[in-house]
């Protein structure tokens, strides 16, 4: 019964997925995309994958699902140009055997697997005790393997950086996108009055419990972040200028915390990023406290997008 | 048992709702009455589906956060449908 639930999953994405890619109309190519992230969500929570599942629906389709939209929303003017467009009959050919060449090394590759795949798991559960956190998950990110979660944090502020570059010379300093202006007795803003203290208190408890459950800071700053764009949205509050040096030292905040705790583990545990013995999980708690704000802010801008009004009217 | 049933039982009423409510997305006529169609689904199935697995949350927290979830849909639906429905008079007033 459940291998027919899975196997129709899988037919549905891999429909969704050809959909995507094959219509014209950049607007459903986005939809399309978003239903494939909440459908891949379903896939990850199968496959026991919870905490994945959880990045994959709050990122996978929520925020890349905003930054999709609102760069289709951006390209409507050049649909008409873009749909004209045709390729040449070699060119076509060549893409055709490169996607092809590609899709069945991969193919090759997942089948000439090891069965059981090699793991990690027994040294994880094994070595777990020491860092004091119930998540193993949590342990492997933030203890194990911290250096992958230091980057991850820090190129999302090279993400942020990216993205502000794009603003026009002059409005460099300024606010992100339109001032949203919502009736004031409409439904959005009854409704961007009413969600975000949910909201908030989920993505709280869902960074909370991740020491122990599935979740995390990832998921519940995406939270944090997308509350507050529906307050911008309804024009309850606005994007702060990014020259505030409030903003700049909130965003590097989390990572350089994350750092200093680090370079601390060189003069306390002999190495960078490592705990001293018994203070495994309060360090880690501190450094998940920390990357928290700066997170949800890194975020929330990231989704704001470039630089397009003058910070000071 | 007699929990099983009642799981089983709404949770395919829930499962027909959201098939009647897909086939009136696809064959109704004009974009109001499509988003009828898609609130039935969304509002009367998820709320059986949920009533069903009420019985087999295993603990009252579990399934207040099942009520809490369909709450929520409730309330995410209703708004969407109310901006989809202004965009659509705004984009053909007389429809």
């Amino acid at each position: 019964m459940i291998e027919t639930l899975n196997a129709g999953v899988a037919v549905l994405i891999l429909a969704l997925a050809i959909f995507t890619i094959a219509t014209r109309e950049l607007f459903a190519a986005a939809v399309g995309f978003i239903a494939y992230g909440l459908l891949l969500t379903l896939v990850w929570a199968q496959l026991h994958g919870l905490d994945v599942a959880l990045i994959e629906g709050a990122v996978g389709g929520g925020l890349t699902g905003v930054l999709v939209i609102g760069s289709a929303a951006r390209l409507r003017g050049t649909q008409v140009t873009a749909s004209a467009e045709r390729l040449g009959a070699s060119a076509r050919a060549a893409a055709a055997i490169v996607a092809g060449v590609v899709a069945a090394v991969l193919a090759a590759c997942v089948l000439a697997l090891p069965d059981p795949a090699p793991t990690l798991a027994p040294q994880v559960a094994a070595n777990m005790t020491a860092t004091g956190v119930g998540n193993p998950i949590t342990a492997v990110l933030l203890a194990f393997r911290a250096i992958d979660t230091l980057l991850e944090v820090i190129v999302l502020i090279f993400a942020l950086i990216a993205v502000w570059s794009l603003a026009p010379d002059g409005v460099w300093g300024g606010r992100a996108g339109p001032r949203y202006d919502a009736d004031p007795n409409g439904i959005l803003v009854y409704f961007a009055r009413i969600l975000p203290p949910i909201g908030v208190i989920v993505g709280i408890y869902i960074f909370w419990v991740g020491a122990d459950h599935p979740g995390g800071k990832f998921q519940g700053s995406t939270f944090l972040a997308a509350m507050w764009l529906l307050a911008a949205r309804a024009g309850l509050t606005d994007a702060p200028p990014i020259s505030r040096v409030w903003v700049r030292i909130a965003v590097v905040a989390g990572p350089v915390g994350f750092v200093v705790i680090g370079l601390a583990g060189v003069v306390t545990a002999g190495a960078f990023l490592a705990y001293p013995a018994g203070y495994a999980k309060p360090l880690i708690l501190a450094i998940e406290w920390a990357l928290m704000p700066s997170l949800a802010l890194t975020l929330a801008l990231l989704m704001a997008g470039a630089p397009q009004r003058p910070g000071v009217p | 048992m007699v929990l099983d049933i009642i799981t089983v039982f709404a949770v395919l009423t829930g499962a027909f709702f959201f098939l009647a409510g897909t086939v009136g997305l696809l064959r109704f006529p004009d974009t109001l009455s499509r988003l009828h169609a898609l609130t039935k689904a969304d509002n009367l199935g998820l709320g059986l589906v949920v009533l069903g697995l009420l019985p087999q949350a295993g603990g009252v927290s579990a399934a207040l956060k099942l009520v809490c979830v369909w709450l929520l849909v409730l309330l995410a639906s209703a708004t969407v449908s109310q901006l989809i429905a202004r965009a659509a008079r705004q984009l053909h007033p007389r429809a």
